[in-house]
């Protein structure tokens, strides 16, 4: 399986995405300037958490406003699975590829530390290997991270199980302590937590492995289903 | 407002306006001798910041000397941006610790954020990619408006600037005296890793060779910046605003990242980036320690405000701009490196053959000075010294005896010691684990960040106790490198060699400087017993405000290698059964304790003793013990005490408690803060095994699983706590004293 990572100006989890993917995960990555990026051919795409552009004016606005969007959104269409984690998540937001928008913590500071995650959705190709329910350790480190979106948007979430993890105890304020989110059609991914810092034990917690395990045996079924 | 076409060099000598710049009148005439003639306003300017304390050291220079700093493992010591030291594998840690004392007390935001971004820029100019920051902050109590503003913006501007970078903050210690009221204390540490062989120098080699500027255009922020560190603040320190410059993280990130690739590139001779004293330090410096002269053209610096004279060019700190040395011919390689990250490399000069430091603008030689003795000469100062008489007194004094009744209560009311008290409100704020490889984050004795694709870690910690400082300089430097040494130990790591951040009072009081004396041979006495060589640093004096000096407050960077991740060792108490034994003897000593401020609201006496060849026996039988497998946790006893340490072994939400018996005055044995200890535990099975390698061990008691803290005395039980209810005490505190009405 062949991972992108694009990196954007002021990405700073750019390596330790591709990290998880090459190492953790042992499959190919590649790292791509947003400029010289070519998506085509890839079997899957990680937008990597920083301060793209500074986020001097909305977090993750300016680089949704980038040419590699355009691509982004055709790979989206194809069905091609796009995870954003953290300023990922933002230019997912940013770009309209996800519903919503990011407030400021409630507490108006930035935060890093672990978090407890629920997965209420494993029925996802981003969760399969997590059960339903459960508990799971993820840091998040992120001053953006406070979840918004209005009534009608929220219910059809719900409604179509597009709420992926929610905070046991949210830190942020997060609407209905929403975490990460996906698609209708399942292949978007946006999470503030950082599952690519939670890869191995020496780094205090494993279990965002399990999602990109999912990844590789989502894409391994489809291959294999399509060979 | 000062302006350089108004001023002549008649006027400059009869005014005497030198003197607004900081130089003296015995200055003058050598800057006139060198130069042959009277200088002109830019010269001035430019031999003003060079021959500042904070660029020249003409007053530590002396001190300094004393420092090892030599050592096997010693790749590159004091004198580039920042030192190496070797972690085997062709691999080096380079690290260096830089104070941002004076703007952070005028404003804090920027202050702080502008002293990560320029240790930063130290470490990536060698060469290496910074792995993590660490800080040092000191402030007044958090009972003033003033004091917790001063305290919300410094963590506050070093979050937003570290965390925007991509560089971990995983490490680091804050404390609370009177003393640092009006002039707060904040030391900024960054540590990289690189392959020696791409090691940089920051040279301007190769005559004709081009100098090539990238960066930030240059503007009017930060002129005088090193003059400024380097006087007392006093009431019209506000009026310095102007002084402190702005920091844009995003630039920075991109020019990390953009070096890191041009370092790579045959055609880079030198580099070096722009700090204290901006052009004027990082040019004149790269020609003289080439050996050559440089000639640049000021019409060619971008620029961000229209109509800059060459004196506020030459010294603005305008941040995140670098200076290089390229191959002549080669500089399009150069420029299409930086293009990729949207950044523009400018030739602005060459390199000369004759010595001088030459710069035209608008058509006109408007400064030509021998760069030898601009960047070497800076007159050396002995300062006077005189033992204070409060040093006499304090020694004079019979041993400080605290009287504690009740040591459950006393217990509490130190863990909610701001000092000691949790700093999670602090360290939350750190992205402490960007790059992905932080093993242990703030709240550990020491950090630990592994290096990726290999066994090995490295462990850091900053530590400097300037309340036995203040009491016994020697004693109190001694205790500050062991101290440091300590927690690299307890965490399982070997100490490699130390940075240095000398923050003290005015050196033209001879007790000060008495202090600054006395306070650097204990810390060499002690780096050379525990083999850790000075390696880089930085001094900031003149750390007064309205006439009240800080305590002294020798800030110890200290860097170590885990030899092996097994090595990796927890500072919490891991399992039930496991045996928990005190190295080191426990007197009664109170002198600039924890307790001693709680009982008394103040520190007097004698510093706690310190045995230098019992430290280096109490760390060498240790990481024997951690080496050989037989030590679950391990945790350096310091401020508090043992209580304190029994307590904060036990906040990890593990559900542990511990069950201890101390034998004697039980005061002294849970609150006295005696030297070269640690609180271990070792599972039941080793313990033959760990008695047989660690000499000065007492078992005193076991880790029990039911969360409670329970000290027994003889036949009394004298403390039976929930661990719940110690812990949210420790947590509380600070931010129950921020929410408090000032």
């Amino acid at each position: 399986m062949k991972f992108a990572v694009i990196v954007f100006p002021g990405s700073n989890c750019d390596r330790d995405m591709y990290y998880a993917a090459k190492d953790a995960l042992g499959e190919d990555a590649d790292m791509l300037w947003y400029q010289e990026a070519n998506l085509e051919g890839y079997d899957a795409i990680l937008i990597p958490g920083g301060f793209s552009y500074g986020d001097y004016l909305r977090s993750g606005a300016i680089a949704s406003t980038s040419d590699i969007v355009v691509q982004l959104r055709e790979q989206a269409d194809k069905g091609v699975p796009i995870l954003g984690v953290c300023n990922g998540f933002q230019i997912l937001l940013e770009s309209g590829l996800l519903p919503g928008a990011m407030l400021r913590n409630k507490n108006l500071k930035f935060m890093c530390h672990f978090e407890n995650l629920i997965v209420e959705n494993n029925d996802s190709l981003f969760t399969s290997k997590y059960q339903k329910g459960e508990v799971v350790s993820i840091p998040i480190a992120h001053h953006d991270g406070n979840y918004y979106c209005d009534d009608a948007t929220l219910a059809r979430l719900k409604e179509n199980n597009q709420i992926v993890f929610t905070y046991e105890n949210n830190p942020n304020g997060s609407v209905a302590d929403i975490a990460g989110i996906i698609n209708e059609q399942g292949n978007v991914l946006g999470m503030m937590p950082h599952p690519e810092r939670a890869v191995e034990a020496i780094l205090n917690s494993d279990d965002g492995l399990k999602l990109f395990q999912s990844m590789l045996e989502n894409w391994r079924e489809r291959y294999v289903a399509g060979a | 407002m000062l302006q350089a076409p108004e001023i002549t060099p008649e006027m400059i000598e009869q005014d005497k306006v030198y003197q607004e710049m900081g130089l003296t009148d015995k200055e003058y005439d050598m800057i006139k001798d060198i130069m042959g003639r009277r200088p002109n306003f830019t010269e001035i300017g430019i031999f003003s910041v060079m021959w500042s304390e904070h660029c020249s050291y003409k007053t530590s220079k002396p001190l300094l000397k004393k420092f090892p700093t030599e050592g096997p493992q010693v790749v590159q010591g004091p004198g580039e941006g920042a030192g190496v030291v070797d972690i085997g594998d062709g691999q080096g840690v380079v690290f260096k610790v830089e104070s941002h004392n004076h703007p952070s007390a005028v404003e804090p935001y920027q202050g702080a954020a502008t002293g990560v971004g320029g240790i930063i820029r130290d470490v990536f100019s060698m060469g290496a990619r910074p792995i993590a920051s660490l800080n040092s902050l000191r402030f007044g109590n958090l009972n003033t408006g003033r004091v917790k503003y001063l305290f919300d913006e410094v963590v506050h501007g070093i979050a937003g600037y570290g965390n925007c970078v991509g560089v971990p903050t995983v490490g680091g210690e804050v404390q609370f005296d009177d003393c640092y009221e009006g002039n707060p204390l904040v030391n900024a540490m960054c540590v990289g890793l690189i392959d020696t062989k791409d090691i940089q120098k920051g040279i301007a080699a190769g005559l004709g060779n081009t100098i090539m500027y990238v960066g930030s255009k240059t503007g009017r922020d930060g002129i005088h910046g090193a003059t400024f560190a380097s006087e007392d603040l006093s009431e019209d320190s506000e009026s310095k605003r102007s002084n402190v410059q702005v920091g844009d993280p995003f630039m920075e990130k991109l020019l990390i990242e953009a070096c890191l690739e041009v370092i790579h590139s045959d055609a880079l001779v030198g580099i070096q980036d722009m700090g204290a004293a901006g052009l004027t330090s990082s040019a004149s410096e790269m020609a003289s320690k080439a050996g050559m002269g440089m000639e640049m053209n000021l019409d060619l610096i971008p620029q961000r405000e229209e109509n800059m004279t060459a004196y506020e060019m030459m010294l603005s700190e305008s941040q995140e701009r670098m200076l290089l040395c390229v191959k002549k011919g080669q500089e399009q390689e150069i420029v299409d490196i930086f293009k990729k990250y949207g950044l523009e490399a400018v030739a602005v000069g060459k390199v000369t053959d004759d010595n001088m430091f030459r710069l035209l603008h608008k058509g006109e030689v408007v400064a030509d000075i021998p760069v030898d003795n601009l960047a070497e000469d800076a007159p050396i100062f002995h300062k006077e010294s005189k033992v204070p008489s409060f040093y006499e007194e304090y020694q004079r004094m019979p041993a400080y005896q605290p009287e504690v009744k009740d040591h459950a209560e006393t217990l509490k009311q130190l863990l909610q010691q701001p000092t000691i008290a949790s700093k999670e409100y602090v360290y939350d704020q750190y992205d402490s684990m960007v790059q992905a490889n932080t093993v242990f984050s703030p709240g550990s004795d020491a950090a630990v960040v592994r290096v990726r694709g290999y066994d090995k870690a490295i462990a850091m910690t900053t530590d400097c106790n300037s309340r036995y400082i203040h009491l016994d300089p020697e004693t109190g430097g001694k205790i500050a490198v062991a101290e440091a040494a300590r927690n690299i130990v307890a965490s399982g790591a070997k100490p490699l060699a130390l940075t240095d951040g000398l923050n003290f009072g005015n050196p033209d009081k001879p007790e000060n400087f008495w202090q600054m004396e006395k306070s650097v041979e204990g810390m060499s006495a002690a780096s050379l017993r525990l083999n850790t060589p000075v390696i880089s640093g930085n001094v900031s004096l003149y750390n007064e405000s309205n006439g009240q000096a800080i305590f002294p407050t020798p800030v110890v960077g200290m860097v170590g290698l885990h030899e092996s991740l097994d090595h990796i060792t927890p500072s919490h108490f891991q399992h039930e059964g496991d045996l928990i034994y005190v190295i080191g003897e426990t007197e009664a000593e109170f002198g600039g304790s924890e307790l001693q401020n709680l009982l008394e609201g103040k520190y007097f006496g004698k510093a706690p003793a310190i045995d230098l060849d019992i430290e280096t026996k109490h760390q060498e039988q240790l990481l024997v013990a951690i080496r050989a497998g037989l030590i679950s946790s391990a945790h350096d006893i310091a401020e508090g005490g043992l209580g304190v340490a029994l307590a904060e072994s036990l906040f990890n939400d593990k559900e542990l408690g511990a069950d201890v018996q101390l034998a004697g005055d039980l005061t002294a044995a849970l609150f006295s803060e005696s030297q070269s200890r640690f609180v271990v535990t070792v599972p039941e099975k080793d313990r033959e095994a760990f008695e047989a390698k660690v000499e000065d061990a007492q078992l005193v008691g076991t880790v029990t699983a039911t969360n409670q803290l329970v000290v027994r005395n003889g036949e009394k039980e004298a403390i039976t706590e929930d661990v719940t209810t110690l812990q949210q005490l420790w947590k509380g505190a600070i931010p129950c004293l921020l929410k408090s009405k000032a």
